[in-house]
């Protein structure tokens, strides 16, 4: 410092270092006022806004007078038998297609991964649901589950209206789940399988290690991030669900399919309940949270 | 033949993706006369394009084609308009906002869109702008920004500090150097973030239905779902047909991004 300060060097900028730094503040500011304007105004306002109207007792329509109502709303959602059947439908939903899109995923990716022939066909076919508009997803397993004209029933024999059955239109609709989730979850699952060091194969193979043990010892333990990222960005997606299965069932037979954001926005734009589906979608962004800090501080704990 | 067992599950795979494309497809190019068989087939005994054409006489397909398009374009190009400097920013200067920014990536693919949508609907509907073109954009540029930036912030950061260092250093202004030294490295991942945002707002359909209840405005996902009329009862072959059509423009876009999609897509939601 003292032999820079002797020598009275032209500097390279105009301006000295403190005021370099509030120069770089206002230029950072300046950049990101055209994102942060509207994030402000459409995302982050009206985000609060929602906090704040699960709170009254706020109806979708105009000219209505709106006005606190404390957690009322949360004591109505929490003694609504429809609320604790969608949350119950939620949960399975949200866990069974989460889990089976990883073990389909996964499964997949260790093929694709492998040195057989016509992964090339399959690598490009795993992408195609993916491209796929979720509407047209929707639609297109609509005509597979169509009970007269659908292939689904041509192929098992059997005359099921798959997407009305009390029973089955649930698992019905998991299965569509999974074969639109599973292969963004292969491709992430793939890229991170290529990121694993082959060395550490060869030293397994070297100490005898079987293909189970170097799959449960060095591909499970390297994955592992990977996994966390993935599944937990799934669990998200399924459970924010919504048009693929607005889509097939509209949330029927008889509520049997309504997923906690179909219930929300009937609540919202059928019945005009603003606040109160306000505060179920506040309670899902509780939970949801809950069940993923969960999950995450867990993983940490175990990779300490 | 020690590979069997692979090859077994990897054509359970294929089988399991394919059969529904399939179907589809087969869908597609039957006639009514065959598709009320009671045995359906797969390979329709004589094959039309009718569907096709009896699709746009159904639903105005082109008009919905016409909505989509104007909608996607002027979400994306805005999108990368607005998000391009504060990606900058994000990557290439440290502080609490930059914190703050990436934090607000993270939680805004957490929070149900039912929170934010019923906000946003009140206020576009005193803005007048609901069942409005612009009302969509407005929306679907809100959600595609979050992840625009972040994938646009890894791109930023890809290009190395040094290179701008290098063009202050002959004398280059700020301004200068991002115009003729970042901005040309950036063009493929500026490319890639357009396309995304286009497939995203071209594939939407929560928001629309929401924002757009009068079938003269309806965008292309929701003019499909029409096909499926009040009871769901439906004249299947058009809405195979339509359907079909409608998924082009992603396939497009898949076609040319596939390459990239391993190393950089990770998170890229093109959401439902």
């Amino acid at each position: 410092m003292t032999a820079t300060a002797t020598r009275p060097a032209p500097p390279r900028r105009p301006h000295a270092r403190p005021r370099r730094v509030s120069r770089q503040t206002r230029e950072m500011w300046l950049l990101m006022l055209p994102a942060l304007v509207p994030v402000l105004l459409f995302s982050v306002g009206p985000l609060l806004y929602g906090i704040a109207l699960a709170f009254t007792d706020a109806r979708n329509t105009r000219n209505h007078e709106t006005s606190f109502v404390g957690l009322e709303n949360l004591t109505e959602l929490l003694t609504a038998e429809d609320f604790w059947s969608s949350f119950r439908i939620g949960a399975i939903w949200a866990v069974s297609v989460t889990a089976l899109q990883f073990l389909a995923a996964l499964g997949l990716a260790l093929l694709l991964n492998e040195n057989l022939r016509f992964r090339g066909v399959a690598r490009v076919l795993a992408v195609v649901p993916w491209a796929m508009p979720p509407v047209v997803i929707g639609l297109m397993w609509k005509l597979v589950y169509h009970p007269d004209a659908g292939i689904l029933n041509a192929l098992l024999g059997t005359d099921v209206n798959w997407l009305a059955d009390f029973s089955l239109a649930l698992p019905a609709i998991i299965v569509v789940g999974v074969w639109t989730g599973m292969p963004q979850t292969t491709v992430v699952l793939l890229a991170g399988l290529q990121g694993i060091p082959r060395e550490l194969y060869e030293a397994g193979e070297v100490d005898g290690a079987s293909r189970w043990r170097r799959f449960w010892n060095i591909t499970l333990p390297q994955l592992r991030p990977v996994i966390v990222a993935i599944t937990s960005l799934d669990f998200v997606w399924n459970i924010n669900q919504f048009g693929l299965v607005y889509v097939l069932t509209q949330g029927g037979p008889g509520g049997q399919t309504r997923l906690p954001m179909l219930f929300a926005y009937e609540e919202a734009f059928r019945y005009r309940f603003a606040g109160y589906a306000s505060m179920l979608g506040l309670a899902m962004a509780i939970v949801v949270l809950a069940v993923l800090g969960l999950y995450l501080w867990r993983e940490l704990r175990e990779t300490r | 033949m020690r590979r069997l067992p692979q090859y077994a599950a990897l054509a359970a795979y294929v089988v399991f993706l394919a059969f529904p494309l399939l179907w589809l497809l087969s869908t597609a190019l039957k006639t009514p006369q065959e598709m009320a068989l009671a045995d359906p087939t797969w390979i329709p005994r004589e094959p039309t394009l009718a569907n096709f054409t009896d699709a746009f006489g159904e639903q105005d397909l082109v008009g919905a084609a016409a909505r989509s398009l104007g909608v996607a374009l002027a979400s994306s190009v805005v999108t990368v308009v607005i998000s391009l400097p504060a990606a900058y920013a994000m990557a290439r200067y440290r502080g609490l906002v930059n914190k703050i920014a990436i934090g607000w990536v993270l939680v805004s693919q957490v929070f149900p869109f039912i929170l934010i949508i019923i906000p946003l609907f009140m206020i576009l509907r005193d803005l007048e702008l609901v069942n409005t073109l612009p009302g969509l954009v407005v929306v679907h540029v809100t959600f595609t920004l979050p992840f625009a930036l972040w994938m646009l912030q890894g791109y930023v950061r890809a290009v190395p500090p040094e290179l701008e260092e290098a063009a202050a250093v002959d004398g280059a202004t700020r301004l200068r150097s991002i115009v003729s030294v970042v901005a040309p490295l950036l063009a493929p991942g500026v490319v890639a973030t357009l396309l995304f945002a286009f497939i995203s707002s071209w594939n939407e359909f929560m928001f629309a239905l929401v924002i757009l209840q009068n079938p003269d405005v309806m965008t292309l996902p929701l003019t499909l779902v029409r096909f499926t009329g009040p009871e769901g009862v439906a004249r299947l072959g058009p809405l195979a047909a339509a359907s079909l059509m409608a998924t082009i423009p992603s396939l497009i876009f898949f076609a040319i991004i596939q390459r990239r999609l391993k190393s950089g897509l990770m998170a890229g939601a093109v959401k439902g």
